[in-house]
C-alpha cells in the first residue's frame, strides 16, 4: 500500500511535465512578450482595461453554468463590496447566501 | 513611464498572505475535491501530489482528469496537455497585464515568481497596485502561500474523500467567483469600464454558447481590452 502510494507511472510523469511546461509557458509568456513590444498609449489603455475584462469574462460563464442561485450570490457579493468595501465580508455573505438558497432548493 | 520604486519586503509578503485569508475555504475545498477526484480515478498519492503542486492550476487539473484514462498512451497525453493549455490560455493575458507592475523587477526574480501566478494573486496584486502599492511582496507572498495551502489541501481529499463530498452545501463553490465579483467593484471608474465590460461580457457569453468551455475567458478578455484601448475618455 505504502509502496503503491509513493510510486508513479512513467507515462503519467510525462503528462505532469507536459501540463507543467505548458502552464508555465502561459504564465511567463504574456509577461515576456509585453517586455519586448513598445507600449503605446493605445496598448496601455488596453492593458488597463484587461483586468476588468478578464474578470467579467471569467464570472459570466460561471453564472451561465451555475444558474440563478450563483448569479444571485455574486450580486450579493458585489452589493456587499459596494456598501462595506471589505472583500472578506462580501465573500462570507455570498457563501452564506449560496448555502441558504440551496437549503430552499434553488 | 515605468515606476522605478517597486520594492520587495517581508511586510509586503505578509500583507499578501493576510489578504488571501477570506478565500482560503474556497481554495482548500477545491484542492480537497481534486484529491478525491484523483483518488477515484486511481492515481497514486505521489502522482496526485506531483500534478497538484507542479501544475497548480485548479480548473485545468479537473478538466485534464476528465480525459485521464488507464492505461495512458500518447493520445491521452497530448489531449491532457492540450486541454491544459486551452483552459490556462487566460494566463497569457493575466501575465501581460502585470508587466507595468513587475517590469522594473529584475528577471531572475520575476520569472521564478511567475510560477506562482494565479487569478487570485494577480487580482490581489493588481487591486493594491491601483491603490498605490509598490511592494511586489503582495504578489509573491499571496502566491507562495496559496500554493502551499493548495498543495496540502489535496491530502485530506485524497485519503478521506467523503469529508467534503459536496462543497455546494456550504456555499464553498461560490467563494472564488464571489471574491472576483467583489474585486471587480473598485476597478469601475466610468464609461470606459462600462463599455469595455459590456463588450467582454457579450463576447464571452456568445463564445460560451457557441463553443462552451474556457475559450470564453480568452475571447471576452481580448475583446474587452481592445474596446478599452480604442475608447478615449
Amino acid at each position: 500500500m505504502i509502496d503503491g502510494a509513493f510510486s508513479a507511472d512513467s507515462m503519467f510523469l510525462f503528462v505532469v511535465l507536459g501540463m507543467t511546461a505548458v502552464t508555465y509557458a502561459l504564465r511567463a509568456g504574456g509577461y515576456w512578450v509585453m517586455g519586448r513590444v513598445p507600449i503605446t498609449p493605445k496598448m496601455r489603455r488596453g492593458l488597463e482595461a484587461l483586468p476588468g475584462a478578464i474578470i467579467v469574462s471569467t464570472i459570466l460563464p460561471i453564472i451561465l453554468q451555475g444558474g440563478l442561485a450563483v448569479g444571485l450570490c455574486l450580486i450579493v457579493a458585489a452589493a456587499a463590496q459596494i456598501r462595506l468595501k471589505k472583500e472578506y465580508i462580501a465573500v462570507f455573505f455570498a457563501a452564506a447566501a449560496a448555502a441558504g438558497l440551496r437549503v430552499v432548493g434553488l | 513611464m515605468l515606476d522605478k520604486n517597486v520594492s520587495l519586503s517581508l511586510k509586503g509578503c505578509a500583507q499578501g498572505v493576510l489578504m488571501c485569508v477570506p478565500v482560503l475555504p474556497g481554495v482548500i475545498a477545491l484542492g480537497a475535491v481534486f484529491g478525491t477526484v484523483a483518488a477515484q480515478k486511481g492515481l497514486t498519492f505521489l502522482e496526485t501530489v506531483l500534478m497538484n503542486s507542479l501544475v497548480f492550476a485548479g480548473a485545468s487539473q479537473f478538466v485534464a482528469m476528465e480525459i485521464y484514462n488507464e492505461p495512458l498512451n500518447w493520445g491521452i497525453l497530448i489531449a491532457m496537455v492540450g486541454v491544459t493549455g486551452a483552459v490556462n490560455m487566460r494566463m497569457l493575458l493575466i501575465g501581460a497585464s502585470l508587466r507595468p507592475w513587475l517590469g522594473p523587477v529584475p528577471g531572475y526574480q520575476t520569472y521564478p515568481a511567475l510560477f506562482f501566478l494565479t487569478d487570485l494573486n494577480w487580482l490581489l496584486a493588481l487591486s493594491q497596485y491601483n491603490k498605490g502599492m509598490r511592494d511586489w511582496g503582495i504578489y509573491l507572498g499571496s502566491g507562495v502561500f496559496v500554493w502551499a495551502v493548495w498543495s496540502v489541501s489535496v491530502i485530506p481529499g485524497y485519503f478521506a474523500g467523503s469529508l467534503i463530498s459536496d462543497p455546494k452545501t456550504f456555499g464553498l463553490d461560490v467563494v472564488l467567483p464571489a471574491f472576483f465579483a467583489a474585486l471587480l467593484v473598485p476597478l469601475w471608474k466610468g464609461k470606459r469600464q462600462t463599455v469595455s465590460w459590456l463588450v467582454a461580457g457579450g463576447v464571452a457569453t456568445v463564445t460560451w454558447l457557441l463553443v462552451g468551455g474556457y475559450w470564453s475567458i480568452f475571447t471576452g478578455a481580448i475583446a474587452g481590452a481592445i474596446a478599452g484601448a480604442y475608447l478615449d475618455d
